[in-house]
């Protein structure tokens, strides 16, 4: 791997950018791995990255049916942050932020982490009360949560209506500074040029379409490009996991719906946070080529299809315009879907299935892009040493049967509903 | 836009409707061994292709009834009341046939 440094860029400028060496290879497939990953997303091939670099894996392959990042990682809003109320997720999240605020580092690629504050806005007494017990269960844990009143939220953020008379009137916020964005395309291009320089093969345009389980234990999978034998395959596909899984025989407390996204026409530096609502069910914030980035609920019915319908974009421009009168004169750029892995208790499911040698990372809901270095690092750990990390260890597959859910808002097994 | 058939109303917009999850699950005896519990309330096929789902008129005539979606392509197979099998392709009509007609 050539090591990008002011030096290197400074040279191969002068050299007219024609030196710079691929950053990953593109490799045909071995017959064996020691493991395989599925899914060359963010958290697949962060899994496949510290496999090599903390376990000394490095006879890995990540396979992937289309082309790297090319699903949920480059479908997401690019929001990280980690103000949860429960202790499992508190905790997972926040070792999550911390390794976002060194993975340019790590990585030698810039992941362009922006701490720009992660701001949930509370419209109600009843709000204001929710976000002060979430706020200091996140102090109690460590991380980082600050409520703003509304004149501190109107003097930051001007053109929000923060006016009495207000659609939806703004009563205070939730702050957490260290939240931010992170570029989601160079998250998953960092963590297969790191991985790949490891011994990793990356290799795509490669469908799994089939699992070999020889005497209760992981013997292979079977692909578009031919059988490779492995002992151990992690599932990293969130969206799919339950179809994947079922190539095991397992069935998930999953249901994959859809989640739309979109951009406004690029302009000018208008915000400079992210600003969420609970209530409306809304976020955006601003990319550095200008779009506002916003979402926000699901369809609200299960989906493979990678596009939703009409009316939840309209309902994500009401919640907008009520909130900022100001962007309604704006044009939409784009909008997209990315399909959820909704579980039954809206927490992930980091763990091992119930076939030797088979492990997955899956079941992020809404949340998977802000997990992906956490995701990858815990996953990783699980598939080398047979048991979960003592942060994902909450999140196993049992915890549906045995009653331990973790479910932040309440809201019981309707997969759609958290 | 999905049109959605009400077995009753006919094709309206889905804006009208509440989802109501996967309709192929079924309620254990209460006897019945905790795995049929977890597997009823938990475990999901989650297909991707035709899905049996409940959908709610709430802004109609306020019936449940099933439809059968693809999930790959959002596209309609059918509907039918909650007590009548569905008909491949198929919308069944909810409205019962009056008396003494054929």
């Amino acid at each position: 791997m050539k090591r990008y440094s002011l030096f290197s860029l400074a040279a191969n400028a002068l050299r007219g950018q024609d030196d710079w060496p691929p950053a990953w290879r593109n490799p045909a497939p071995q017959g064996r791995y020691d493991a395989v990953i599925i899914g060359a997303g963010g958290h697949g091939l962060a899994t496949a990255y510290y496999l090599a670099k903390l376990h000394g894996m490095r006879d890995v392959a990540v396979l992937e049916k289309g082309w790297l990042g090319g699903g949920n990682t480059a479908r997401n809003t690019t929001i990280v942050r980690s103000n949860y109320h429960l202790d499992a997720n508190a905790h997972f999240y926040e070792f999550s932020m911390k390794l976002w605020e060194g993975l340019s580092q790590e990585l030698n690629f810039n992941v362009m982490y922006s701490p720009r504050g992660v701001l949930n806005l509370v419209h109600t007494p009843a709000d204001i009360e929710a976000a002060m017990r979430r706020g200091n269960a996140m102090r109690l844990n460590g991380i980082d949560a600050k409520f703003l009143s509304r004149d501190e939220i109107s003097a930051w953020i001007p053109n929000l209506d923060c006016s009495p008379d207000a659609r939806f009137p703004i009563l205070g916020g939730l702050l957490q500074p260290r939240g931010g964005t992170v570029r989601h395309d160079a998250v998953a291009w960092g963590y297969a040029r790191a991985a790949d320089a490891l011994g990793v093969d990356i290799i795509q345009q490669c469908e799994v379409t089939g699992i070999r389980i020889d005497n209760g234990a992981i013997a292979g999978v079977r692909t578009t490009r031919g059988d490779i034998d492995t002992p151990r395959i992690g599932i990293a596909v969130a969206g799919n996991s339950s179809r994947v899984a079922a190539m095991a025989g397992i069935r998930l407390p999953i249901e994959s719906h859809v989640l739309q996204a979109m951009v406004s026409e690029p302009l000018k530096p208008v915000l400079d946070t992210v600003v969420t609502s609970g209530a409306v069910h809304f976020y955006v914030s601003q990319s550095d080529k200008g779009e506002l980035v916003m979402g926000g609920d699901l369809d609200f019915y299960n989906s493979y299809a990678q596009r939703g319908n009409l009316p939840k974009i309209e309902e994500v421009v009401a919640a907008c315009t009520a909130l900022f009168p100001s962007f309604g004169r704006l044009r939409l750029m784009r909008t997209w879907g990315g399909i959820m892995d909704m579980t039954m208790d809206g927490s992930p499911i980091i763990a091992k299935l119930p076939v030797r040698g088979l492990y997955m990372t899956g079941g992020w809901c809404y949340g998977g892009f802000k997990a992906t270095p956490a995701s990858g690092y815990v996953h990783a750990w699980t598939i080398a040493r047979d048991e979960p990390h003592p942060l994902n260890a909450p999140f196993m597959l049992e915890r549906f049967a045995a009653g331990r859910l973790l479910d932040e808002k309440g809201a019981g097994p309707y997969p759609w509903a958290h | 836009m999905m049109l959605i058939p009400c077995p009753w109303c006919g094709p309206r917009n889905q804006i009208e409707f509440t989802y109501g999850g996967d309709a192929t699950v079924t309620r254990p005896a209460p006897d019945a061994p905790e795995a049929a519990w977890v597997d009823y309330v938990y475990l999901r096929d989650n297909p991707s292709g035709p899905h049996d789902e409940l959908w709610y008129h709430g802004a109609g005539c306020r019936s449940w009834f099933a439809v059968r979606r693809d999930t790959r392509t959002h596209a309609i197979l059918g509907s039918r009341p909650m007590d009548r099998p569905l008909k491949d392709g198929a919308v069944v009509n909810g409205a019962r046939a009056p008396k003494g007609s054929a």
